[in-house]
């Protein structure tokens, strides 16, 4: 059973066509990446899965049923505006805010205990959040979305302003929550991270979906059949190679789809160059979003 | 696990919240405390202070020469002068306290020309009163019987009776004795109504402001936290006024024997009390319930307060005219201030306790308000739907309508 699966949902607020049936599946035991440029439609996929907001049309299952007022304990959420009670202590905010995930106060102050343990936060449990640092208080926030053992967790943009130290621990987090079998989805903008971290994507762009699949299979759908080289010796024309760009420490050969990789190497190993390096070139993910939204602009 | 309701959850944190504050018991025990403090400072006054049975001699200059009788006015001698300077020399040396001077052509002016050496904002009332009545026993010694002379002195004592439909003399009757009670309770309905209603506004506005909204609703629904946050503040604005309401016949029993006289008057109006709860909670939800529409549309709270004001005040407008209610309290004009929603609580509590308030009045308010309250639900619980996400902007009017209309 998946554990998310959303059949055409369409959103649309007063002037703008928001999410335009829209239509994916997030599998457990897997890191989901949602990407895509600023007001692609996100976030607005994301509440639309925590019931937030409700689809104009379509609907949203997630592990089997639509979503309950007792399955909404099986979610957790760190949106990408997110805060917390200035007022109330570190202790206070997590009772309050995992009371409403239907945890009991015993649990509740058990399991904070170890997790401001394992982040180094328990000197904090009775400081108010106002006087914790902003790096501090997004601990907070992320032990508040998990304390409640979550089957499917939802990042928004969860390395927004955070330093490296932190952006490890929720890396790490991530990695942790997947390997316990948990569903995570990772909305952000930071490509780099979604190609570290995700199994598979989904960018979306003016609502639509433009790239779905697994990491891999994105990549092979957008190879260019090209190879990058560092040689001593003259190149000369090599058959097979349709076009050379050279660069600053290597250069790019863009082969005919008649020619492998394999071959190119042995062709130049023939005509005695000395090769320091050769390397099948594979579009970044980066690159890949890149093109993708620039098409879709045209 | 045993599934807990979310509603109950907010509610509980929402009312904790509340009465941890130190406002929530500043208000609470006002009504109850300032009373207490009351009757002690009498008890303290009417033990220690006797009262003053100083002479002050006060001087004057009669230009008529028909003014020498009546010269001892109760604590107050008013001595005769030739001249003015005289008079004046009399008071820098401090023989006496003040002069005036009597124009020759006062019966037909009506001046009296007043000196003191020492700024003041008017003549203390009982030197004016003595002055008065000096110049009016002169004016009427020889002409008419001293007996009448003393009656001019003691206006006439004018006692109402109010009178049933039969004839009968009515139970309440009316007066100040049966206004203190409403007037105070008023007042504090009030304010009860714009703080409580203003902790829902700031409890919503502080959550839209912190990003905790979204964490919020990713737990409950807009119509739990609505419901827990609207009835948890009630709550304990209801606590206040039950204090109150417990605490106002306590109070009377307490002060009657003691302090006597104008305070053993004072009456409750018949149903005056469970109205009083009655307009409360019906005032309460109906401010509530705008102060969360408004907090959803709000950027922030100090923009969200400003908006609320609008309504929170028109609260007050009854006290605004309140000596205009207190001569004339079945005006139309305070007729449709009973009936509009956001003056009604107040207005018809000020009016039950200055006279009789015909039933379909307040049957009509109160039906009046729960039909506003049913719309004002609708309107929050749609406003914040839509617009309790919205960070940074304000939607305009054009915005908030065509969102009603894609409904």
């Amino acid at each position: 059973m998946s554990a998310v699966e959303v059949n055409h949902i369409v959103k649309s607020y007063v002037d703008k066509l928001a999410v335009d049936n829209l239509s994916f599946s997030i599998a457990q035991n897997e890191i989901f990446g949602l990407i895509g440029p600023n007001g692609a439609g996100k976030t607005t996929t994301i509440r639309m899965i925590m019931d937030i907001i409700k689809p104009d049309s379509g609907e949203v299952i997630v592990f089997g049923e639509k979503l309950s007022e007792v399955s909404k304990n099986r979610l957790g959420y760190l949106p990408e505006e997110r805060g917390l009670y200035k007022k109330l202590t570190v202790m206070e905010s997590i009772i309050y805010l995992a009371s409403l995930k239907n945890m009991d106060r015993s649990s509740i102050e058990e399991k904070a205990d170890k997790l401001l343990k394992q982040t180094g936060m328990l000197p904090y449990k009775n400081k108010r959040i106002e006087k914790l640092s902003k790096g501090m208080g997004q601990i907070i926030q992320l032990i508040v979305t998990i304390i409640h053992n979550p089957e499917l967790v939802i990042f928004d943009e969860p390395f927004s302003s955070l330093d490296p130290i932190n952006t490890e621990l929720i890396k790490n987090l991530l990695v942790d929550l997947r390997n316990q079998g948990k569903a995570v989805i990772l909305s952000t903008h930071q490509i780099n991270q979604v190609e570290e971290l995700c199994d598979r994507v989904l960018m979306i762009d003016h609502g639509h979906n433009v790239l779905y699949g697994s990491l891999s299979e994105i990549k092979a759908r957008y190879k260019t059949n090209t190879v990058i080289i560092n040689f001593e010796g003259e190149l000369g024309q090599i058959p097979g190679v349709i076009k050379k760009r050279a660069h600053k420490d290597s250069t790019e050969l863009v082969l005919d789809k008649n020619t492998t990789p394999e071959q190119i190497l042995k062709r130049l190993l023939d005509i005695g160059l000395i090769i320091n390096r050769f390397e099948v070139s594979i579009p970044s993910l980066n690159e890949i979003f890149v093109e993708v939204v620039s098409e879709n602009q045209k | 696990m045993k599934i807990r309701s979310k509603m109950l959850l907010i509610f509980r944190h929402e009312f904790l919240h509340t009465v941890k504050r130190a406002g929530f018991f500043i208000l609470a025990l006002s009504l109850p405390v300032l009373a207490l403090l009351g009757i002690g400072v009498f008890h303290i006054v009417s033990g220690t202070i006797e009262p003053s049975v100083e002479v002050a001699r006060i001087g004057y200059y009669d230009e008529s020469g028909d003014f020498s009788q009546y010269t001892t006015q109760g604590n107050i001698i008013f001595i005769n002068y030739e001249t003015q300077e005289s008079a004046t020399q009399a008071m820098i040396e401090k023989d006496i306290k003040e002069y005036f001077i009597i124009p020759q052509d006062f019966i037909s002016t009506g001046i009296i020309k007043r000196y003191v050496t020492q700024r003041e904002l008017a003549a203390p009332p009982a030197t004016a009163a003595a002055i008065d009545e000096f110049l009016s026993n002169n004016l009427l010694a020889g002409k008419v019987p001293e007996s009448t002379i003393a009656r001019i002195e003691s206006p006439p004592n004018l006692i109402t009776t109010t009178l049933t439909s039969t004839g009968d003399i009515a139970t309440q009757q009316g007066g100040y004795a049966n206004f203190v009670i409403p007037g105070v309770f008023s007042l504090l309905l009030a304010l009860s109504l714009m703080f409580n209603s203003s902790y829902v506004l700031e409890s919503l506005g502080e959550e839209k402001e912190n990003r905790l909204m979204e964490i919020l609703l990713s737990s409950v629904s807009t119509r739990q936290l609505l419901a827990g946050k609207v009835l948890g503040r009630g709550t304990a604005g209801l606590i206040q006024v039950i204090v109150w309401v417990i605490s106002i016949p306590l109070l009377l029993r307490l002060a009657s024997p003691s302090i006597g006289g104008f305070i053993s008057s004072i009456k409750i109006p018949p149903g005056f009390l469970t109205l009083g709860i009655v307009y409360f909670i019906l005032g309460y939800l109906l401010f509530s319930v705008l102060s969360a529409a408004v907090a959803a549309i709000s950027p922030t709270i100090r923009e969200a307060n400003a908006l609320a004001s609008i309504y929170t005040l028109s609260a007050f407008v009854p006290l605004w005219f309140l000596s205009l209610i207190m001569y004339f309290p079945n005006n139309p004009i305070w007729i449709v201030f009973s009936i509009f929603p956001f003056s009604a609580p107040v207005m018809i509590m000020l009016r039950l306790g200055i006279t009789g308030v015909p039933v379909w009045q307040i049957a009509v308010s109160i039906a009046v308000l729960l039909s506003c309250i049913i719309g004002g639900l609708f309107l929050a619980a749609k406003l914040l739907g839509t617009y309790i996400l919205m960070y940074g902007k304000r939607p305009n009017l054009k915005e908030i309508i065509r969102s009603f209309r894609s409904l």
